[in-house]
């Protein structure tokens, strides 16, 4: 049997919205277990790109889109793939902190509620411990599951939607910009936190902070106009990159 | 003339003020005038005694009784359909020609005069359908008449639910109608409520479309195949026919006591949901 170093694929994608092409053709092979940045200015793309994954795009009117993204060498955009079963696989961290206004164990337990995993259902204490744990947001909040999520500060809400992502074991999580509305310490716990994740996970993550890119991911893609400029080794992509346009872009000559 | 900053800023807090001023004393010269007539009237045995010799003596029970149960019958009805319609709306369909032919329908119906809503249930509900005037015929034509109210007011408090909910729900596996039933309606809650109210609000004063379908009977219904009379009907008829302005009062006082409870009750409850939800 082959093994599947990429679980998820993506093979010429594009994506209009009404006429305009917002992605171009993009082609791109995700790495398992590895953190996979995407960078590149405003209005790259870069969040479209994220949404094509968990087929969040399709809430939006005039979204149309072309090419395939694989997933355990599926396409996610096929007819026989139920989206409802696809978002339980593929996670998504969004970039304001955004709990329900429910108790924390509410919020985590939510995924788990609305699925039809009976055995997570039973164990339903057991898995809100487990994926606050994993979220390293345990120890904070563990005297006050009952309290209103509203009531933490915004690092340790975003904890929680990291917890609440956990708790339906997903494959992949994706996170849009997860620490832009937070302060540095929370920022920098965030990126502690991914860092632990991909021991377990498929990490994606859209960031327009160049330094996290480079400390959180493995990979990067850089992005502009719709088009995948680079992509590969963040390393490489940092220090020696390729493009003129990405090197341009990397040490802050636009942007 | 040219008015200097500070002068429009004056007479601005003015002109808006009295126009404050002058809609609450209308409110309080309205409660107060039906109050100090109609409370002498009202005691234990008015509110929960039958009336004898047409209403001329006696209490209103039945009238209560029958305010009370065709406002129920018609919120029943009402509110399953208009809430499903402004989900329907909202959730499930895409904003095309056709929502917006259905929302200018809606909005038409909430501006037609009540009379045209009785005219309407006597035809089909009482006549064709055979009902007679009944709870049940009473029932059906108010609550085609609140009906509007409630799905633009749902629609309204759906559309306020934040965007991120819904995201975070379907990023989380959760199917449209979970997403619908477990984040969106409780959210919507405190909004959908007011509707309710309003709607309950009208029912329990209304007279024209209740006169000619519910009939005006006085004694206390048994099914809802029964005739009843309702307070504001009850007060009508008293006062029209000149059979007891005191009791016409009476009632009058009653029913804005009923109305005003009916109020603070939705408050008190919204208040209590919005807190809970912070």
């Amino acid at each position: 049997m082959e093994i599947r170093e990429n679980r998820l694929e993506i093979k010429d994608f594009s994506l209009y919205y009404h006429r305009t092409k917002a992605l171009e053709e993009i082609s791109m092979d995700i790495p398992e277990k590895k953190v996979t940045a995407i960078i590149g200015p405003s209005g790259c793309g870069k969040s479209t790109l994220l949404r094509s994954i968990n087929r969040m795009n399709e809430m939006i009117d005039g979204v149309l889109t072309e090419g395939r993204i694989l997933l355990d060498a599926e396409n996610i955009y096929d007819r026989s793939i139920d989206v409802v079963e696809l978002r339980r696989k593929v996670g998504m961290v969004f970039q304001r902190p955004n709990p329900f206004p429910k108790s924390i164990y509410e919020n985590v337990a939510f995924g788990v509620r609305m699925g039809e995993n009976k055995q997570a259902k039973g164990r339903l204490e057991e898995v809100v411990e487990r994926s606050l744990k994993e979220a390293a947001i345990w120890d904070e909040v563990k005297d006050r599951l009952q309290r209103s999520a509203m009531e933490l500060s915004g690092g340790q809400q975003q904890r929680v939607c990291i917890a609440r992502a956990l708790a339906v074991e997903p494959e992949v999580i994706l996170m849009d910009e997860p620490a832009s509305a937070l302060d540095p310490i929370a920022t920098a716990k965030i990126e502690e936190l991914i860092f632990k994740l991909k021991e377990k996970y498929t990490i994606v993550i859209v960031t327009h902070n160049m330094q996290q890119a480079a400390r959180v991911s493995d990979q990067t893609a850089f992005l502009m106009l719709g088009k995948l400029i680079e992509y590969g080794d963040t390393a490489t992509i940092f220090t020696n990159p390729k493009n003129k346009t990405t090197e341009e872009y990397i040490t802050g000559r636009f942007g | 003339m040219k008015l200097d900053p500070k002068n429009t800023q004056r007479a601005a807090v003015a002109v808006l003020g009295s126009a404050t001023l002058l809609t609450l004393t209308a409110l309080i010269f309205i409660i107060v005038f039906v109050l100090e007539k109609g409370l002498p009237v009202l005691n234990w045995s008015f509110l929960t005694g039958a009336p004898q010799d047409m209403g001329r003596a006696g209490g209103i029970f039945p009238a209560i009784a029958g305010s009370v149960a065709l406002t129920v019958l018609a919120v029943l009805l009402a509110a399953p359909l208009g809430v499903g319609t402004a989900v329907y709306l909202t959730e499930y369909t895409r904003e095309s020609r056709l929502t917006a032919i259905i929302r200018f329908g809606a909005d038409c119906l909430a501006g037609i005069p009540s009379i045209i809503f009785g005219l309407f249930g006597f035809i089909l509900f009482v006549t064709i359908l055979k009902m007679g005037w009944s709870l049940l015929a009473g029932g059906l034509t108010l609550a085609l008449m609140i009906l509007p109210t409630i799905i633009r007011t749902t629609e309204e408090a759906i559309k306020a639910v934040p965007l991120s909910y819904r995201e975070v729900s379907y990023s989380l596996g959760a199917t449209r109608w979970q997403t619908v039933y477990k984040v969106i309606l409780p959210n919507a809650l405190p909004g959908i409520l007011t509707g309710v109210m309003l709607g309950v609000g009208r029912s329990l004063g209304e007279t024209a479309a209740v006169i000619f379908t519910a009939g005006s009977s006085l004694r206390m219904p048994a099914s809802i195949f029964d005739s009843v009379r309702t307070m504001a009907v009850h007060f009508y008829l008293l006062a029209r026919e000149g059979i007891s302005a005191e009791n016409a009062y009476g009632t009058a006082a009653a029913l804005i006591i009923a109305v005003l409870s009916v109020n603070l009750l939705a408050y008190w409850m919204m208040n209590r949901m919005v807190a809970k939800r912070t």
